[in-house]
């Protein structure tokens, strides 16, 4: 029966080598890359154009507040790591607490994000619905947020299922390794969003 | 046969279907070829409703300023004509194509992940039902979102037809737009096909994976058969187009809804962004829609010629390179939208490329059939009327990188020539050469080659009388998109034949719809190999077993199961090897009786529960200022939250004390044992 086993299972082995799911997240990943890429182009595109209507973006960023809370996104991505090591070990309940760390600082920079568009209606006056450049701003860095919004609702699950399991398992269909893989290319946009969209905007000439 | 496997209790919203067979065993399968069997029955239905709006468009210019549509009817049907063909026909029916033979053709038991593949057909058809679902709930007021539009609102919108999307396939703004298309039907459009779209992206993702990990032991690369290297390419091209429209549409959706100004020039948002943005997507799209054809002649070809594919690995590059420069050629649909003239010579450069790629495929299947014996069965008849036909829709193409001729055809119907005759006599042609090829593999039958035959060439005379008259109605002036023409202009008598023709087609189509249905019950049986084929599909019974292959196949060679029965004498011809009746017993023998347990992929509830949230969502959007509105949303999510939470709690792999193993083997299967 053992011989039986070993024949059946060779229609699953994987012909690279990777997990499929691993496989299936990279290239999911891949396609993402494009949509962030769209939204980016999207936003280069309309922030440089004169004769809109006033603010534009680059007027009211709060460069400042925004390195808070993109740190508070970085190091997510450490404690991110620390999880993963921590399952490696098996050392179930650090890994819980990593997890937690993670989903905590992603919520971080999900609160800032909700105050810095706050803001920026009520104090800055920019709204969606004030100039093209500020309704591109708006899409892509409410999409980057609504990502950020997945992956810390993918964490808190992992961390369920742990307190409930009382471990976490690499063959259960959400594994951590993917939330990971998942979690710092949402990171890793943000580094590129950060830096084109907000340190190196630039306004109109004229204008500031 | 009997299913059988052990269940334990789990945190599960619902528990684990146990049907296989009857009405819930089709709602809950997670089994590569039914997903495929009904992506082919919606996508055929798509095709009739997308048909008859054809005939209503051919009635309306028969004639010179005829009366039977009104302008905004004449909109609304070309524009559900043209969506509904790309995305709700021949897209999907690739995709059945590509989820039935896929698998079976690297020799693998189901996809990498079933139960994603259940809910990409079940986001595809809801998608397809919301988009339709316009024709009930359309309003000709304003988007609710959007204040102080007062738009252009025309009262024969509101006819049933009038009030469909009328914005046409490729929506241009601002015509799209809230100001210019105020009623809600663009938006049913809009988010009709960015659902459509997320169906597709997930299925890319599922067939990528699955050509990369899944193959049979020796299926190299170099060795998989070309339908498989187009599934491939198509699927990277989804991958890489769909994010893009789907920003696209988002914009378009949120400038509607939510007042955003993304192509409203009045405040300086840019249309033409939305022509670049659609175009990048649009012409990858175009090969996305020929590719899975040009692949099922590539395997029709040689089997009829029995001679093997001229030059394989040049038609896999070349669809490699197709692919490639498919995203290097977009803007040659804006030459007259303005863009300079070095985009404009570069664009016209580009074209003129992929016209080699293009042609190097074309002779490869010309040298296929050179010096082949030929036998001109059915299937075979429409790969070499797809040959044909797509010779004269891709020299016309080549027509239109060159700039000053191509300002001429813009928006005439030479265009609309070119493209039916790489879509209809291209894609179309290839489509039926494999429906004929491959039914008896789904059905154990064959489908009855004289009504086959009668079927080709009505559709063959159809289709050239319809189209080839557009080429010189276009080169006269002929404007497309245009309800009417007056008398003077001398359109009438071409006008007339293209209409014509359009119902010899439906004829055809009919021909076609009676030999399926009758077939399917009272057809010759095939028995096993009824064609002689090359390819390890093949080496299954008619038709397919569930488990799809008795033993795994190992594969030695490219046409693993040709060299199983051919050998060559001195010359290079092909000669039966005397063991070849005997291996083909074998190998049906094990089809028929597989001599260990089988894992199968699990049925499952929560595929079709979390795309039934996706409609919700999207009324919702559209109604978004409404209570009614905002509690579809509420109840959307809430529908694709749980389903999602209760799919990550169900396990992959169900105990089975048989031959229980700890290893893992990650891909969505669960243990039902097949009892031999």
């Amino acid at each position: 029966m053992e011989a039986a086993a070993a024949m059946d299972h060779h229609d699953q082995h994987e012909s690279t080598g990777i997990d499929h799911r691993k496989l299936g997240m990279w290239v999911f990943l891949s396609s993402e890359f494009l949509f962030f890429g769209a939204l980016i182009t999207n936003y280069l595109l309309y922030q440089g154009q004169p004769g809109f209507t006033r603010p534009y973006p680059a007027e009211i960023y709060d460069i400042p507040f925004t390195s808070f809370s993109s740190f508070a996104l970085l190091m997510s991505s450490l404690t991110m790591v620390l999880a993963h090591n921590a399952l490696a070990r098996h050392d179930q309940h650090a890994t819980r607490t990593w997890l937690l760390a993670t989903a905590m600082l992603g919520s971080v920079f999900l609160g800032g994000q909700v105050f810095e568009f706050t803001e920026f209606v009520t104090v800055g006056g920019m709204k969606l619905t004030t100039n093209p450049a500020a309704s591109a701003f708006f899409l892509l860095t409410g999409f980057h947020g609504f990502h950020v919004l997945l992956g810390v609702l993918m964490l808190l699950t992992l961390y369920g299922i742990s307190r409930r399991q009382g471990e976490l398992s690499e063959a259960s269909g959400l594994n951590l390794e993917l939330v990971g893989l998942y979690w710092h290319f949402v990171d890793i946009i943000w580094i590129v969003i950060f830096t084109v969209v907000y340190l190196l905007a630039s306004v109109p000439a004229g204008i500031g | 046969m009997t299913a059988t496997a052990e269940r334990r209790p789990a945190t599960t919203i619902f528990r684990r279907p146990r049907s296989t067979t009857g009405f819930w065993g089709w709602i809950t399968t997670a089994d590569h070829k039914k997903i495929g069997i009904m992506y082919g029955y919606a996508a055929f239905i798509f095709f009739l409703v997308g048909g008859l709006e054809a005939l209503l468009l051919r009635i309306q210019l028969s004639a010179a300023d005829s009366t039977f549509l009104t302008a905004a009817e004449y909109n609304a049907a070309f524009t559900m004509h043209g969506t509904t063909m790309v995305f709700l026909f021949v897209m999907p029916i690739s995709a059945a194509f590509i989820n039935y033979l896929l698998p079976l053709m690297i020799g693998a038991r189901d996809v990498a992940f079933p139960r994603m593949n259940a809910l990409s057909w079940w986001i595809f058809l809801f998608a397809g039902i919301f988009l339709y679902s316009v024709l009930v709930f359309s309003d000709p007021a304003a988007p609710a979102g959007v204040e102080g539009v007062s738009g252009n609102l025309d009262p024969s919108d509101n006819t049933i037809l009038g009030g469909m999307p009328d914005g046409g396939w490729f929506g241009y703004q601002p015509n799209a737009g809230p100001f210019y298309s105020p009623g809600t039907a663009m938006d049913y459009w809009a988010l009709g096909v960015q659902f459509l779209g997320l169906a597709s992206l997930i299925s890319s993702v599922n067939f990528i994976v699955t050509i990369f990990n899944m193959r049979a032991l020796g299926m190299r690369l170099l060795r998989m058969p070309v339908f498989v290297w187009m599934s491939l390419v198509v699927a990277l091209l989804l991958l890489f187009s769909l994010p893009i429209i789907a920003i696209a549409l988002f914009m378009v959706t949120f400038d509607r809804q939510f007042g955003s100004l993304f192509f409203v020039a009045e405040a300086g948002g840019d249309p033409v962004l939305w022509q670049h943005l659609f175009w990048l997507f649009g012409h990858p799209e175009v090969y996305i829609l020929i590719l899975p054809a040009m692949g099922i002649v590539s395997e029709v070809l040689p089997v009829f010629s029995k001679k093997p594919l001229f030059g394989y690995a040049a038609v896999v590059f070349a669809g490699a390179a197709i692919a490639f420069l498919g995203f290097g050629v977009w803007a040659h649909h804006m030459f007259s939208s303005g863009i300079s003239p070095v985009a404009q010579a570069a664009f016209g450069l580009s074209t003129m490329t992929i016209a080699v790629p293009t042609g190097v495929k074309i002779f490869n299947w010309m040298g296929t059939m050179w010096g082949g014996r030929l036998k001109l069965t059915t299937p075979m008849l429409f790969a070499i009327g797809f040959v044909a036909m797509f010779v004269i829709g891709g020299l016309s193409g080549v027509t239109h990188a060159v700039v000053p001729s191509d300002w001429q055809q813009t928006d005439t119907y030479y265009i609309v020539a070119h493209f039916h005759y790489v879509l209809f006599g291209g894609a179309v042609f290839g489509i039926f050469s494999g429906l004929y090829y491959w039914f008896p593999k789904i059905t154990g039958r064959l489908l009855n080659d004289k009504l086959g035959k009668v079927n080709f060439w009505t559709m063959f005379a159809g289709f050239n009388l319809t189209f080839a008259p557009m080429h010189w109605l276009g080169l006269q002036g002929m404007v497309r998109r245009t309800a009417y023409y007056p008398p003077e202009a001398g359109f009438d008598f071409w006008n007339l034949v293209a209409t014509v023709g359009a119902f010899i087609i439906a004829a055809g189509v009919l021909i076609f719809m009676f030999n399926w249905w009758r077939s399917k019950k009272h057809g010759e049986p095939s028995g096993v190999d009824p064609w002689d084929a090359r390819t390890v599909e093949w080496t299954t019974p008619n038709p397919t077993p569930e488990y799809n292959f008795g033993v795994a196949p190992t594969v030695t060679s490219l046409d693993d199961f040709w060299h199983k029965k051919y050998a060559e004498d001195s010359e290079g011809r092909p000669v039966r090897r005397p063991e070849a009746e005997e291996t083909i017993d074998d190998l049906m023998e094990t089809g028929v009786n597989p001599p260990h347990p089988i894992h199968l992929p699990a049925p499952s509830y929560y595929p079709i529960l979390l795309a039934a949230g996706i409609p919700l969502v999207g009324w919702g959007i559209i109604y978004h200022t409404s209570f009614v509105g905002k509690l579809l949303i509420l109840i959307g999510v809430l529908v694709i939250a749980s389903a999602a939470f209760g799919w990550s709690m169900e396990p992959l792999e169900e105990p089975h004390d048989e031959h229980d193993d700890s290893e893992p083997s990650g891909d969505g299967y669960s243990s039902a044992e097949v009892d031999s």
